[in-house]
């Protein structure tokens, strides 16, 4: 359905996006993860044909973006990262514009109504648009890539801007749509992609790091090793057991949370799961665990571990003394 | 192309650009009319035609200024850019819709022109060729206008360099007359649009005069294709 061949795109010396493919078939939603400035919405808005690439082809349903614009444009609902609005129109006169832009043949009323019923816009139809929410004119955009119900959708990080509610409205929404469409959704929220897409394509200055299912891509980077315990009973005592099993490089005591309850960060040597072992011997002592979670991989975890393969407390540790010598440089 | 058209024509009277052009441009020409034909009794239009070339100099570069740039400062041209429509659509459609509004303020002086014929007989032949060459040297202006503005997302950059390059395009006989070498004044007054308009309001409907405003709208249009197709290569 999309198919992305050795893209790339160079603005001057720097390449935003380098020689990157990944493919998505009808039916899928694709996640697009990365931090700010990755390539994301460079690689967006080569495929929806706003600019060029530098190298390589993307092709909608076959038809590649450069040769034939008009033919594949019309295949793509696209809601950029501003989402493109005329502030001085009401909403209806927005979407019927874009219905009348974009060439559509279904009948206009019923269509643009079942839109605003999707995107939940129906109370501001008839407002301007200059004066609604930013989680209002979020979904007006949305509702603008829906018009003409196009097979593909692509949606630059979607739910940046509406309260957690709208959030998992919109979330529910792109995941019914990736039943029909083929969805391409970026995001920098690790939590929002594993929530939604099928498939997740991080990306990394430009690069692509992991193109994986998102099940798989959590499964290879969990981090079994690294526990969070809350542990009731004596601190001291419960670190130096914890200390004795084997396996547990690293042992810290956080804070007592609740009274004669502490949280323990543990961290086992990679591979070896420590978690039955821990749990014997707390309660052989007659303490009692009251939580005991993995530590999960952030965003940010992901990506050193993918790009540099270091841990995010190295790193920082790092960052932090770079930080001190550029103080003490400066003082000196 | 339609849709865009419907669009920008009610956008201009969304906003007051609309209205601040038709009403500046209805009270020029109204003053003209006024201190002219009314008050010597005279059905000479010629003055108040040659009078409005400077004030359309004014108000095209309004009428345009925002015609592309606010597209780009608002990001709204992703949307016209990614829609299945071509570049030569888009931007025919601003310069039709920016071109129905000027004729609009255009027409009064036809209102004028009736109104006169209720007093005695007019030269009809006369009047049009001067609404004609009016129309014509206004749409190549425009033509500038939108390509400025599809060069910048700044309006009042916009506004400020299209003025300069009307004036230039009207002053270049000037330019010409300053310099020595023949072939080069040639070429400069065969560029000027005040050598090229000046033939219309004495009445005189010189064919290759409407098809110099023509070819200068064309190329003008052409020209800011080009600025939108290269962006996309940037």
């Amino acid at each position: 359905m999309i198919e992305v061949k050795n893209l790339s795109k160079n603005f001057g010396d720097k390449k935003a996006v380098d020689n990157i493919s990944f493919r998505a078939e009808r039916g899928e939603i694709l996640g697009f993860l990365g931090p700010n400035g990755a390539g994301k919405s460079t690689t967006m808005n080569i495929l929806t044909g706003y600019i060029s690439a530098t190298d390589g082809q993307a092709l909608i349903d076959g038809v590649d973006i450069l040769e034939e614009p008009l033919k594949a444009k019309a295949k793509i609902g696209y809601l950029p990262e501003q989402p493109p609005l005329y502030l001085d129109m009401t909403v209806k006169d927005y979407l019927c514009f874009i219905y009348d832009l974009k060439k559509c043949k279904l009948p206009r009323n019923t269509h643009l109504e079942e839109i605003c019923r999707l995107v939940k816009i129906e109370n501001v139809f008839n407002r301007i648009i200059k004066n609604l929410s930013k989680g209002y004119k979020q979904r007006v955009g949305l509702a603008q890539a829906l018009v003409g119900n196009p097979p593909v959708l692509i949606l630059d990080e979607p739910t940046v801007g509406l309260d957690p509610k709208q959030i998992i409205e919109i979330r529910t929404l792109i995941k019914k749509l990736g039943k029909n469409h083929t969805v391409i959704l970026s995001s920098h929220i690790l939590s929002e992609v594993q929530a939604v897409c099928d498939k997740v394509v991080v990306i990394n200055q430009g690069k692509i790091v992991a193109d994986d299912t998102t099940d798989n891509l959590s499964k290879s980077l969990s981090a079994d090793h690294k526990l969070t315990a809350r542990v009731e009973g004596p601190r001291d005592e419960v670190l130096r057991t914890i200390k004795g099993i084997s396996g547990v490089e690293s042992v810290a005591a956080d804070m007592e949370r609740e009274k004669g309850v502490w949280e323990y960060n543990i961290e086992a040597t990679e591979g070896i799961d420590i978690r039955r072992e821990l749990f014997k011997r707390i309660a052989a002592r007659n303490w009692c665990i009251l939580g005991l979670k993995s530590s999960e991989l952030s965003l940010e975890d992901i990506f050193l571990k993918l790009t540099m393969g270091e841990s995010v407390d190295t790193f920082m540790n790092k960052k932090a003394k770079s930080l001190d010598t550029i103080e003490s440089e400066g003082l000196n | 192309m339609g849709a865009i058209f419907r669009r920008e024509v009610n956008s201009y009277f969304t906003s007051p650009i609309g209205y601040i052009y038709l009403a500046a441009f209805y009270a020029c020409a109204g003053l003209f009319f006024g201190l002219t034909a009314l008050q010597y009794g005279s059905t000479d239009l010629s003055t108040v035609f040659s009078m409005l070339f400077f004030v359309l100099m004014v108000l095209i570069p309004i009428l345009t200024m925002r015609t592309l740039s606010e597209d780009k400062k608002n990001k709204t041209d992703q949307c016209l850019l990614t829609a299945p429509i071509s570049l030569a659509s888009l931007v025919l459609g601003k310069f039709f819709a920016a071109f129905l509004i000027y004729c609009m303020g255009v027409a009064i002086t036809v209102v004028y022109a009736v109104v006169l014929s209720a007093f005695s007989q007019l030269e009809w032949m006369l009047i049009i060729g001067n609404v004609v060459g009016l129309v014509l040297v206004g749409s190549a202006y425009i033509a500038v206008g939108i390509f400025v503005s599809s060069l910048t997302e700044n309006q009042v950059v916009s506004a400020v360099v299209s003025f300069v390059i009307m004036v230039a395009l009207y002053l270049i006989n000037a330019i010409a007359a300053v310099i020595p070498v023949d072939i080069i004044q040639k070429i400069l007054r065969s560029l000027s649009f005040s050598e090229r308009y000046n033939p219309f309001t004495y009445g005189v409907f010189d064919f290759s005069n409407a098809l110099f405003f023509i070819s200068a709208a064309v190329i003008f249009i052409y020209l800011t294709i080009r600025v939108l197709e290269k962006r996309r290569w940037a």
